[in-house]
């Protein structure tokens, strides 16, 4: 299957650079990584939650702590359930008290970095898990391009379910309460989603980036859309195409990939914000 | 007279179908927001829920919902048959959403009727559906607009479209009239009269508007934190003490009070 991939990419670029297999990985990796990011993303701005996906990547540190003093091999399995704990206790927490968002979102964050940092620089050895914060996307294996795979079936089979709930929370919780939706089902199963997603992409984007990677590309497209759908096609479309312009630059220019794609990002939000109002004007005239 | 022509006809109620609270009480923690709140709403009939801020009127609504924890019970009776499914429509209070959201009228009512995903855009018929139920309300221009660019009495004809579609056995205004202008407030008031009258809908309105209310309720409940008088609106207004204690301007009251006493005459 990625044999096939591979020649189907050589037949149709001239690109020197896929010429190497890691490149082909790499590439691979954003077509599946950047649609599925566009998809949370949308919803995590709509929501909200911006704060609460960055605190999500964050306690990635904890989560690899973890799993080190347990001795795992990988410490993949112990980042993942701390994440997916964390997503269900914020939601929790957030209903039972009644402090402030930010608040409670800032409490956990300082909390799961420091932690991480204590246990992992024990004896002066931080600087080997220094790869976490920033990433590789070149280094993607192909079993991780498998679990992407899955995990965007996975999304795409969650947004034909819930997208219209996350819509209807996004304005109003209690109206959704009014049409049978529950919205702590609804923001914590997306909480879960995005926690899962979040955690498998740590090690290609790094801890520091993987919410610019969220956020930007929806940020962006909310100056550019009018209604939900054109939202969502925007955000797939920009956040792909920095995928792809960041991959291959960060080649041409020796430099992180997941850093490079995320100025790509930043520069279509800027582009974005100026010529907004313009072009939705446009876009309403034409409807 | 048109008025007086409403309240009559809203009197006509099937007596089939009705909501019945029945000790309720809400706490959170040891802070006690309702307690021991009875009361019976039979379909077609205005109810007009009044009291100072803080004294539980939202946190009733929301109980009806199913949102918050309660105590006692809530029950729903349609066509004589007891149901724990009442279809509710509910109209809140104030939206706390993000105004620069590219979520379109369309969008916003399609994702609560339908299944369809919304970001898959929205089916023609289907958005035929949402054009109808607004024109009702003298909305279907609004169809396309970003919810954020709707101004307040916009957006409360939208979400009172929504509410009513599919038409609900119990509908749920929290303050409906915040943000809405004098004229746009008469015209919403004869809206909801409308709709008690052709759909024989049960209406609860919470309002801190009682002059604009009283002509239009079948009763008021004054609440704070348990029913403190419950009656025709001329009764409730005419109990000064609980009506001062509302921080209203007592003279502009009474006056109302006066007027609405009027009618209840001229129409017995």
């Amino acid at each position: 299957m990625i044999d096939l991939f591979h020649r189907v990419i050589e037949s149709i670029t001239l690109l020197e650079c896929l010429r190497y297999a890691f490149m082909k990985r790499a590439l691979l990796a954003v077509m599946l990584g950047t649609p599925m990011f566009a998809l949370l993303g949308t919803m995590v701005v709509s929501n909200r939650m911006v704060f609460f996906s960055d605190v999500l990547g964050h306690s990635a540190l904890t989560g690899v702590a973890i799993g080190v003093i347990m001795g795992l091999m990988d410490p993949l399995w112990s980042t993942l359930a701390f994440a997916v704990v964390l997503a269900i206790s914020v939601n929790v927490f957030r209903r039972t008290t009644h402090a402030a968002n930010e608040t409670v979102l800032g409490v956990f964050l300082a909390t799961t970095v420091a932690l991480g940092i204590v246990i992992l620089s024990r004896g002066g050895g931080f600087a080997k898990f220094s790869s976490y914060l920033i990433g590789d996307i070149l280094a993607v294996s192909p079993g991780q391009l498998v679990i992407m795979a899955v995990l965007f079936v996975v999304v795409l089979a969650y947004w034909a379910v819930a997208a219209n709930g996350l819509v209807l929370v996004s304005i109003s919780p209690s109206l959704a309460r009014s049409r049978g939706m529950s919205s702590f089902l609804i923001e914590t199963s997306f909480a879960v989603l995005l926690a899962v997603v979040v955690t498998f992409s740590i090690r290609l984007v790094g801890i520091l980036m993987i919410n610019s990677l969220l956020v930007l590309p929806a940020a962006a497209a909310r100056n550019l859309a009018t209604n939900v759908r054109s939202y969502t096609l925007w955000t797939v479309a920009l956040s792909m195409f920095s995928g792809f312009a960041g991959l291959f630059a960060s080649y041409y220019w020796g430099t992180a990939s997941g850093a490079t794609i995320v100025l790509f990002s930043a520069a279509f939000y800027v582009l974005a914000a100026v010529c907004g109002g313009w072009w939705r004007g446009r876009a309403f005239a034409r409807s | 007279m048109t008025l007086l022509g409403k309240t009559t006809n809203a009197s006509r109620v099937c007596g089939n179908c009705c909501t019945t609270i029945d000790h309720l009480g809400v706490a959170f923690g040891r802070n006690v927001v309702l307690n021991d709140v009875s009361l019976h709403i039979n379909c077609g009939e205005l109810v007009a829920i009044v009291g100072p801020n803080g004294a539980g009127k939202t946190t009733l609504l929301k109980a009806i919902l199913g949102e918050v924890p309660y105590t006692g019970s809530i029950s729903f009776s349609i066509r004589g048959a007891a149901s724990s499914d009442a279809r509710i429509g509910y109209v809140p209070q104030r939206l706390n959403f993000d105004g620069d959201s590219p979520i379109s009228v369309c969008d916003f009512m399609s994702s609560a009727i339908s299944r369809h995903p919304v970001w898959l855009g929205v089916r023609p018929s289907l958005g035929r559906k949402c054009a109808a139920a607004l024109e009702r309300f003298s909305a279907q221009h609004l169809l396309k607009r970003r919810l954020g660019e709707l101004s307040g009495g916009e957006l409360q004809r939208v979400l009172l479209a929504m509410a009513m579609t599919p038409v609900p056995d119990l509908l749920l205004l929290d303050e409906p009239v915040s943000g809405i202008d004098a004229k746009g407030l008469s015209v919403f008031y004869e809206t909801v009269c409308d709709l008690r009258r052709e759909h024989d809908v049960s209406i609860i309105m919470v309002t801190h508007d009682l002059p604009a209310i009283a002509p239009h309720a079948d009763r008021m409940v004054f609440i704070r934190q348990t029913v403190l008088a419950e009656g025709k609106p001329s009764d409730v207004l005419a109990n000064t003490d609980l009506i001062v204690s509302l921080g209203s301007n007592l003279w502009t009251i009474s006056r109302f009070s006066e007027s609405v006493v009027k009618r209840e005459d001229h129409h017995d």
